[in-house]
C-alpha cells in the first residue's frame, strides 16, 4: 500500500474548495451596468416622502378641467363614481355598515394619488399626461375630498406635507408599517 | 377483509365513509348496490360494435393540440369592465378540472389595463435602487441563469369575494372562486439577480413594477424575495404564455396574485414600501372598527368541494366521491376534513399525491348518499396547524366589508331530487 503524495492530498482539496466555490458562484453574472441617469428614466415610482416626484405644479382649479376631459367618462361627474368607482364625495365613515373608501375616507398617502394617475391614467392612453396636469389632478382630487384648498398649489414639496385623514387607518398583517 | 369491511362502516353523519374506501372502490360499489335501494334497472345500452371513427382514418398530426370538440364547454368565465374590456377577471372553471394542475389555457387572468404584446428581444428587467450595482438583464441573458420549477398554486386576493354578500350566490364554484390555479413555474431564483446587484442592508423592500398599460407596482419585503421569489421564464413546461406575464413574471409563493407581477420590468430596492395604489386603496381588507388590514401577503388555509357542487345534480342515491381542493399560502395541506351534516361531524379525507408546499392538493372522500338532504363542506388545515374558519367565525372576526382574502368553508346543500344549492351553514 503506498502512501500518497502530500502535495496530491493539497492540490485535491484545493480543486474540491473551488468546486464548492464555483458551484455557490453558479450564476453567470449577465446583468449589465445601468447608470443612475439611465435607471432614472425607467424610474416611475414616488414615494410618501416625495422621492421621485418630478418639478412641476398644479391646483384643482386646472385639475377641474382636465378631469372632466380625462376621467369624468368613467369616475362619474365630481369622481362620484359611474363605470369606475366614486373617488369622491363619500359620506359614509368605514366604521359604516356600507363605508365609502372615497380617496379622503380611506387613502392613506396623498402621493399615492401622483404615482398611480401619471403611470396608469388615463386608461386609454396611459403616460400621456404631463407633470403639471398630474399634479393638477392630483390636487383637484384632494380639493373634491376636502383634504385642501381649491387654489393650493401641489409640488414636489407640498404634496407629500399633505396629511390623509385615514394617515393612521392601517394595520400590517404581513410586514410592519413603516411610521 | 375486515379493514375493508369497516371502511363500509360510515365514519361521520350522513354516509361518510372511512377513506380506506376509496382502496376498495369495487367492494364498496358491490356493497353499496345491495345497503340501498337499488335503482329501477335501465336497459343495458351496448353501444355501436363499429362507429365511423373505427372506420375512417383519422385526422393527420396538430402542431400545437387543442381540446376535443365535445369539451368546447370547459371554458374561463370572463367578467370585465364593460368599457374597458381589458380591467376585469377571467376565472379557472375549477368543476369542470381533475387533479390539480390548471391547464395553461384555463389558468385565472387578472389584468388592470389588458395584455401587453411584448417583443422579448427589447424587454428588459431593471434591478436598481439600494444596490452596489444597478442592472439590467434581458430575456437572453436571464434564460442562461440556473432554473428553478416549482408547482404552486396562485390565488388572487380578490379571489371568492362573493362569500362576503349576505346571501350565498348561486353560481357554479368555478365562478365564484375560480381565481386560483395551479401551475409549474420555471425560472431564476430572484436571490441570484438580488445577490449579483449586491442589495444594500437597509434595502428592506422592493419595488415590483410590470410592463403593461397600468404600469402595475407593488411592494414586497427583501426577506421574501431573497428566501423563495422566481423571476418565471416557463409555465407547465412552456414559455409564459401573454396573459401570464411572457415574457418575465415574478413568482412569490403562496402570497396573493397581485404581487405575482407580471410583464415585470423593474426591481428597485427602498427602505420603504412606495404605498402604490394596490397595496392600500385595493388589497386591503377594511374591518368594522374603519381600520384596514394592509400588507396581508399569505393566502390562507382553503379548501372546495367541487364535486358535487352548484350546479349539478346526484341522480339518485348511492355511492358518490366528493371530490375537492385545498391549498395553503403557509405551506403544505396537513389535512382536509368533510362532513356531510353541516359541519357536525367530520370525516377525514384521502389526500392525492403528491401533496406539495404553497401547491394545489386534490382531495376525496368516499360517501354513501341515502337520498335524504344534505349540507357538503371541507375544511382544510395546513401543516402550521391553521384551520380554515367557518363563514360565520370570519365574518366575527373581519365583518363583511374587508373584499379580499374570504377562506371560509364553503357549504353546498343536496335536497331530495339530488340538486346542489350553495348555502350558508
Amino acid at each position: 500500500m503506498s502512501t500518497p503524495d502530500p502535495r496530491t492530498v493539497v492540490a485535491a482539496v484545493l480543486l474540491c474548495l473551488a468546486g464548492i466555490a464555483a458551484a455557490a458562484d453558479a450564476a453567470p453574472r449577465l446583468g449589465r451596468p445601468v447608470s443612475p441617469e439611465q435607471a432614472a428614466r425607467w424610474d416611475l415610482s414616488v414615494f410618501p416622502d416625495g422621492r421621485g416626484l418630478p418639478p412641476g405644479r398644479g391646483s384643482a382649479i386646472e385639475g377641474a378641467v382636465l378631469f372632466d376631459r380625462h376621467c369624468a367618462a368613467c369616475h362619474g361627474a365630481g369622481g362620484r363614481g359611474a363605470s369606475a368607482e366614486e373617488l369622491a364625495g363619500g359620506s359614509e365613515p368605514l366604521t359604516s355598515a356600507t363605508p365609502d373608501k372615497t380617496i379622503g375616507l380611506y387613502w392613506p398617502y396623498a402621493t399615492t394619488i401622483f404615482d398611480f394617475t401619471r403611470r396608469a391614467k388615463p386608461m386609454g392612453a396611459p403616460g400621456s399626461l404631463g407633470a403639471d396636469e398630474v399634479y393638477a389632478l392630483t390636487a383637484w382630487l384632494l380639493f373634491a375630498n376636502g383634504v385642501i384648498g381649491e387654489r393650493d398649489e401641489m409640488n414636489a414639496m407640498t404634496l407629500p406635507r399633505v396629511r390623509m385623514p385615514n394617515r393612521d387607518g392601517f394595520i400590517g398583517i404581513d410586514a410592519r408599517l413603516p411610521r | 377483509m375486515g379493514r375493508e369491511r369497516d371502511a363500509l362502516r360510515p365514519v361521520a353523519g350522513n354516509g361518510l365513509l372511512h377513506r380506506r374506501a376509496l382502496l376498495t372502490r369495487g367492494l364498496v360499489l358491490a356493497s353499496a348496490s345491495a345497503a340501498v335501494a337499488a335503482p329501477a334497472a335501465e336497459p343495458a345500452v351496448p353501444g355501436d360494435p363499429s362507429p365511423p371513427w373505427m372506420r375512417t382514418p383519422g385526422k393527420p398530426f396538430s402542431i400545437y393540440g387543442q381540446p376535443s370538440k365535445h369539451e368546447q364547454q370547459v371554458i374561463r368565465r370572463i367578467s370585465g369592465n364593460r368599457l374597458l374590456p381589458g380591467n376585469g377577471v377571467s376565472l379557472t372553471p375549477l368543476e369542470e378540472l381533475e387533479g390539480f394542475i390548471t391547464p395553461t389555457g384555463l389558468h385565472f387572468e387578472r389584468h388592470h389595463n389588458g395584455v401587453p404584446d411584448i417583443d422579448p428581444a427589447l424587454h428588459r428587467l431593471l434591478i436598481h435602487g439600494r444596490v452596489k450595482r444597478a442592472l439590467s438583464f434581458g430575456v437572453e441573458d436571464l434564460l442562461r441563469y440556473p432554473l428553478r420549477s416549482q408547482l404552486i398554486f396562485l390565488e388572487c386576493g380578490g379571489n371568492s369575494n362573493a362569500g362576503w354578500h349576505p346571501e350565498p350566490i348561486q353560481r357554479p364554484p368555478g365562478s365564484v372562486h375560480g381565481l386560483v390555479s395551479c401551475s409549474e413555474w420555471t425560472g431564476v431564483p430572484l436571490s441570484l439577480l438580488l445577490d449579483e446587484a449586491g442589495v444594500d442592508r437597509e434595502a428592506g423592500w422592493c419595488i415590483a413594477e410590470g410592463a403593461d398599460a397600468f404600469a402595475m407596482n407593488v411592494s414586497l419585503p427583501v426577506a421574501k424575495l431573497m428566501d423563495d421569489a422566481i423571476v418565471a421564464l416557463y409555465q407547465n413546461g412552456e414559455r409564459l404564455r401573454p396573459e401570464h406575464g411572457y415574457p418575465l413574471r415574478l413568482i412569490v409563493p403562496g402570497w396573493e396574485g397581485v404581487l405575482n407581477v407580471k410583464w415585470l420590468r423593474r426591481l428597485q430596492l427602498t427602505e420603504q414600501p412606495a404605498m402604490a395604489r394596490n397595496e392600500t386603496a385595493k388589497y386591503t381588507e377594511l374591518l368594522p372598527d374603519g381600520k384596514a388590514r394592509q400588507f396581508s401577503f399569505v393566502m390562507e388555509a382553503k379548501s372546495l368541494i367541487t364535486s358535487p357542487s352548484h350546479g349539478q345534480r346526484l341522480r339518485g342515491p348511492g355511492y358518490f366521491e366528493i371530490r375537492g381542493l385545498a391549498w395553503s399560502g403557509r405551506g403544505r395541506v396537513r389535512k382536509v376534513e368533510v362532513s356531510a351534516d353541516g359541519g357536525r361531524s367530520w370525516a377525514t379525507a384521502a389526500l392525492q399525491d403528491p401533496v406539495l408546499p404553497k401547491c394545489m392538493t386534490r382531495f376525496r372522500a368516499a360517501w354513501q348518499w341515502d337520498g335524504r338532504p344534505v349540507v357538503l363542506q371541507s375544511r382544510a388545515i395546513d401543516e402550521t396547524g391553521h384551520v380554515q374558519p367557518t363563514r360565520a367565525a370570519l365574518v366575527a372576526q373581519r365583518g363583511i366589508n374587508g373584499y379580499f382574502h374570504y377562506n371560509a368553508i364553503v357549504s353546498w346543500a343536496i335536497d331530495e331530487d339530488g340538486a346542489v344549492t350553495h348555502v350558508y351553514a
